[in-house]
């Protein structure tokens, strides 16, 4: 009775992670087989390489640069916000606060990660984006810099969670040690602590990468929309995912449009893969010493 | 934001009420633009005749033009004439498109309010829109750089304004490309130097609406094509409609469908 039950469960759980990988590959292989069809028209590099998007123009262009451009932009923005206050909120949770501000406070930020991403669009749309524009004297609001800030907040509890979670696994002799040596505080969360920690906290730097890559909402609402190559923050830009959002709706199925955003969605899966794959060697690392 | 719930709701619709159909079917896709056109006619064409059921889709006018090509829609919305490329392709599945024309639609250039500039020529909108032309006071405004503001490419209302102002040339690249007809509304109504184009339909008062060769877009000027930016909403059948989809058809053509055309923001036939 008692192995038959065992076998059940095995059975299910075996199935469920089998069909979830399952449904990966379909969806990959989708993925593929409608955006590949693109290069039997358009060569490799100029899909890369080519910063004219013109989809719909009567001798189409699918110059994908200037998107590449717009969505590497506000990634890097994000992160130059978010790896600082991310870092640092995660130090300060795991090693300066009482026990009692800990419970309190790590809880908090985790739960500014359930926000739904249209609330923060809908934030940076209304509020910041006029702020921006009046406080810097611009013609629009809607620009690099607006879209770095409301996608760096959206990945700080990412950083600041798992950065924690890294600081405070960092063994107690380690710590110890540092502090027998006459180490000050500072001195030993800055030299002992924080490099004992470094591949949990590239990994949670990476995972931020890979959410604000992917976040397509947001950028939809406060990128503004130009498929330009920024030339400074001001610049209104249009990334990968909010090009695919804002156009697939109007696309016939099978046309070379449609096949041009599909090929858009490999360079962005592409993208996150490479992330996601770089995180996991990170992790590996750290749990195998 | 708006038309998303519209869309949204619609589909489930139209996912739902086969189901309870006993009556005759009747699909049509298409426009986002002629949808609130189609739904509100429609609404009413089933209280007259409750036997005719009529689910309507968006997606856009290419995509109702696929549909109708592929056999699967009865009609298709369009925001535009047939493009010749799309006629010959019906014609090579054996499919006879034939329009019908629902609504007329004038596509207002919109300014900020503190904006003074009255009026502009097509070739002004042209320039503006290719970039060469980038601050207002070459225009008679004040010293102000222009922020252009464009539909999505993919949108009937980009291609109309591409083919009347434009005449076919491409929008420069750092024009900030938008996702609705209200959303250009909103922008160009916080943005001092902004510039847009939307359906006669969706102006608030936020905007101010300016000429264009010194004709106004209103009922008389869109209807006699005076005013350079006008256009037909088209549904398209194959061949001459028949059966429900002519009675459909002509429902809205008449006195009480205009009416309802008229109340959805567009200008009767």
């Amino acid at each position: 009775m008692n192995s038959y039950k065992e076998k059940l469960f095995k059975g299910i759980t075996y199935t469920a992670s089998l069909l979830a990988i399952v449904i990966l590959m379909a969806i990959i292989y989708s993925l593929f087989r409608e955006g590949l069809p693109l290069f039997k028209v358009t060569r490799l590099s100029d899909f890369i390489f080519g910063s004219a998007w013109y989809p719909t123009h009567a001798i189409p262009e699918f110059g994908a640069l200037t998107l590449i451009a717009g969505t590497l932009s506000v990634t890097l923005g994000a992160l130059i916000i978010a790896v600082p206050l991310g870092l640092g909120s995660a130090v300060f949770i795991s090693e300066i606060a009482s026990p009692r501000l800990r419970e309190i406070a790590k809880p908090l930020i985790e739960l500014l990660a359930g926000i739904p991403s249209v609330v923060y669009g809908l934030f940076g749309m209304a509020f910041l984006a006029p702020l921006i524009r009046d406080w810097f004297n611009l013609d629009t609001g809607l620009n690099v810099l607006s879209t770095s800030i409301i996608l760096g907040i959206m990945i700080v509890p990412i950083i600041a969670s798992m950065s924690e979670d890294a600081l405070s696994n960092v063994p107690k002799n380690i710590r110890e040690a540092s502090l027998a040596l006459g180490a000050t505080r500072m001195e030993s969360i800055t030299r002992t602590i924080i490099p004992a920690a470094k591949s949990g906290i590239l990994g949670s730097v990476l995972m931020g990468f890979g959410r604000a890559i992917g976040e397509t909402m947001v950028v939809l609402m406060v990128a503004g929309g130009s498929a330009q190559i920024p030339g400074s923050i001001f610049d209104s830009i249009r990334p990968l995912t909010s090009t695919i959002a804002a156009e697939m709706g109007e696309t016939v199925m099978g046309d070379l449009h449609y096949r041009s955003l599909f090929a858009l969605a490999i360079l962005l899966f592409l993208l996150t893969f490479i992330t996601n794959l770089f995180t996991e060697l990170v992790f590996l690392k750290r749990s195998k010493r | 934001m708006k038309k998303t719930y519209i869309i949204l709701a619609l589909l489930t619709l139209a996912a739902i009420l086969p189901i309870f159909g006993k009556g005759n079917q009747l699909t049509c896709s298409g426009s986002t633009t002629v949808l609130p056109i189609a739904q509100a006619t429609a609404e009413a064409f089933m209280d007259l005749h409750p036997e005719v059921n009529i689910s309507i889709r968006g997606g856009g006018s290419g995509v109702g033009i696929a549909a109708l090509q592929n056999g699967t829609v009865q009609i298709a919305n369009s925001s535009r004439r047939m493009k010749s490329k799309e006629i010959a392709a019906a014609k090579a599945k054996g499919i006879n498109p034939t329009p019908y024309a629902v609504a007329n639609d004038g596509i207002a250039m919109v300014l900020h309010k503190s904006n003074p500039v009255k009026n502009l020529t097509i070739a002004q909108i042209k320039s503006i829109y290719t970039g060469k032309i980038k601050n207002w006071k070459d225009l008679g405004g004040a010293n102000l750089p222009i922020v252009v503001i464009s539909r999505d490419v993919a949108s009937g209302t980009f291609e109309v304004f591409n083919e009347k102002a434009l005449a076919g040339a491409k929008v420069e690249s750092s024009a900030q490309l938008l996702a609705s007809n209200n959303a250009i509304v909103s922008t160009v109504g916080s943005t001092p130097g902004a510039i847009g184009y939307v359906g006669l339909g969706y102006v608030t008062a936020d905007v101010k609406i300016c000429t264009v060769n010194n004709v106004s877009p209103s009922e008389t000027t869109v209807k006699n094509q005076s005013y350079p930016l006008s256009r037909q909403l088209y549904m398209y059948t194959n061949g001459k409609a028949k059966g429900d989809a002519a009675r459909y058809l002509l429902f809205i053509q008449s006195a009480a469908g205009q009416a309802i055309v008229k109340k959805q923001g567009f200008i009767s036939l």
